[in-house]
């Protein structure tokens, strides 16, 4: 019996991992959240969702996420964690999960799913039985244990072929790879540490490095996602130290280039693109701190970090490896289920540390938002009136955008039928906004050679101002 | 009925023309837009459909209009670019509160 009882222990994981009622798991416009109010929240909004196995979270709070993300663990359902809300994606997401609804705390909701609207008196008070637990202190603090094999979310990669990819998590990998992280990050000593979040919590960093984070790590999240400058210095400000922002290299070159006061830190967590080490270095003299990055992928979750200030090599979360094998870069052991392909260009340079040198040709990731060239190709051609048609990228480090420094793609289509307008209208419904082509190019046909193979040089030349349609008209300048 | 005088008050731009070109022509260099200053519809959404900002497009834009016009953007949320709702309108919020 006690044998027995030993192993169920063993095949759980906390929904939490805070000790006392009272442990702060969020602050909200002000105000801490403990964690019996979270359970209570998450209980009551389980209770309140509908019969189906799939939660859409759309929930742009932070704590509101969190709270959907908990009621779907207490209740067995499965979070869906789509990158974006394009109509054509999610039409492909209700093939694959029918019975979806989606959770949102917006006002207004474009998603055409059946809505579940956050209930608005969620979190006004503590439910009787609890606030006498309260004041009796811990003895009916109850977390729920979680099974391990639990599917607790599904994040979605764009595949190459036209249709996502679901990557199905478990709680008990989830959490083995949050709690490495936390302790990689120094985030288990004993203080009461406050992240603040610029990414979306649905977003596979944003789930591990905020909510999931500070969940399994006993700290607090703050729920409000600061956009600007000003608001991500204020939502700093107002937060305790000792406070960590979890961030992107283009939220943390806009917050240098601002020219505002940058309140101090006590952490920097980077990651959805490689730093440099000179932003790097900016980053930590202007919070004085220290910036941790985190290099991960939606399969594989995070497996390695690095101070970036000092060193490019990257270090391998506790138990996981690298392998090479035909020239294929496979991830295996610690939180991984198993042996994984990566998709970026990595060199092994020792046992439990690499570098990165970029992505594999097919791969394109702008602003932490991924997709494929095959993908967004597929969506392209599907378009009624489209004969044919490429994305690709613009070369020259020139073309660089401003100080976010994102280069956008191009795209080169045949379609005698549109109008550049509305190809893009089409466009949009169909793929995130950061994918659509600044140029569109209309053609009368794509520059393929020979083998039917489209050369990207001969796809950059397209761009070049005299053999585009309105730049080659005579004595055009 | 309403008299002359007042017809020609409603029909005034609330702000003047050059404030709207002189964003218009930063944000179509600075976001290399694939359209001519002139061309941008000023009652037309800058986010989402219209001129078909995004929001790393907002981010730079609110850097143009902290270092041109020493404006600080805020927001509650990503999700509200009030501020961004149609050229005129960001043209009147940077003439009300611009500090250089």
């Amino acid at each position: 019996m006690e044998h027995a009882a030993v192993k169920a222990a063993d095949q759980v994981k906390p929904l939490l991992s805070h000790e006392s009622p009272a442990s702060v798991v969020a602050y909200r416009g002000g105000r801490a959240v403990g964690a019996q109010q979270f359970l209570a929240d998450a209980r009551q909004l389980a209770e309140r969702m509908p019969s189906g196995k799939y939660v859409l979270n759309a929930c742009v709070d932070r704590y509101h996420f969190a709270a959907g993300l908990a009621a779907g663990l207490v209740s067995d359902k499965v979070n869906l964690l789509p990158s974006t809300h394009a109509p054509e994606f999610l039409r492909q997401l209700a093939q694959f999960a029918p019975d979806a609804f989606c959770l949102t705390d917006q006002a207004r909701c474009d998603i055409d799913l059946p809505l579940l609207r956050y209930p608005r008196d969620l979190g006004e008070r503590v439910p009787r039985r609890a606030a006498v637990a309260l004041r009796g202190g811990t003895a009916s603090f109850c977390v729920p244990q979680i099974p391990q094999e639990q599917v607790a979310a599904i994040v979605f990669t764009s595949g190459s072929t036209g249709m996502p990819v679901p990557h199905q998590k478990t709680w008990g990998r989830l959490t083995h790879c949050v709690r490495d992280g936390a302790s990689k990050l120094g985030l288990l000593d004993g203080r009461a540490h406050t992240l603040i979040g610029t990414v979306p919590a649905q977003h596979m960093y944003g789930l591990e490095s905020t909510v999931l984070l500070a969940l399994q790590s006993g700290n607090a999240f703050a729920a409000e996602r600061p956009f600007y400058p000003a608001d991500i210095c204020a939502a700093i400000a107002a937060a305790l130290r000792p406070r960590a922002l979890v961030s992107t290299p283009i939220h943390l070159r806009t917050l240098l280039a601002a020219g505002i006061d940058l309140p101090p830190l006590d952490l920097i967590v980077s990651a959805t693109a490689p730093l440099s080490q000179e932003l790097a270095r900016e980053a930590e003299h202007g919070f004085k701190t220290r910036l941790l990055e985190i290099y991960g992928s939606t399969e594989t979750g995070q497996i390695a970090a690095r101070r970036t200030a000092d060193s490019a090599l990257w270090r391998l979360w506790p138990g996981v490896r690298l392998r090479t094998d035909h020239g294929q870069v496979y991830a295996e052991g610690g939180h991984l289920e198993q042996s994984t392909p990566m998709c970026d260009v990595l060199e092994i340079t020792g046992e439990d540390e690499f570098l990165l040198h970029g992505r594999t040709a097919d791969l394109v990731n702008i602003a932490g938002k991924r997709s494929s060239f095959g993908y967004l190709n597929a969506q392209l051609i599907d378009i009624p009136g489209v004969i044919d048609g490429a994305f690709f990228l613009r070369g020259g480090a020139d073309l660089d955008g401003g100080v976010t420094g994102i280069a956008r793609l191009a795209a080169a289509v045949v379609a005698p039928s549109l109008d550049p307008a509305s190809l893009l209208e089409h466009l949009r419904r169909r793929i995130d906004p950061v994918f659509l082509p600044r140029p569109l190019l209309m053609v009368e046909r794509l520059p393929r050679n020979a083998t039917g193979k489209l050369p990207l040089q001969a796809l950059q030349a397209l761009c070049e101002p005299r053999s585009r349609e309105r730049g080659s008209a005579p004595g055009a300048s | 009925m309403p008299d002359k005088a007042s017809l020609m008050q409603q029909s005034a731009p609330p702000v003047d023309d050059d404030l709207e070109r002189e964003i218009a022509a930063l944000f179509v260099q600075a976001l290399n837009l694939e359209i001519a200053p002139q061309d941008i519809d000023p009652e037309a959404p800058l986010y989402g459909a219209g001129l078909g900002l995004d929001s790393i497009d907002i981010l730079e834009a609110a850097l143009i209009l902290s270092k041109q016009y020493g404006i600080q953007l805020r927001a509650d949320s990503p999700e509200n670019h009030q501020i961004f709702r149609s050229l005129r309108h960001l043209a009147e919020y940077v003439a009300a509160r611009r500090t250089k």
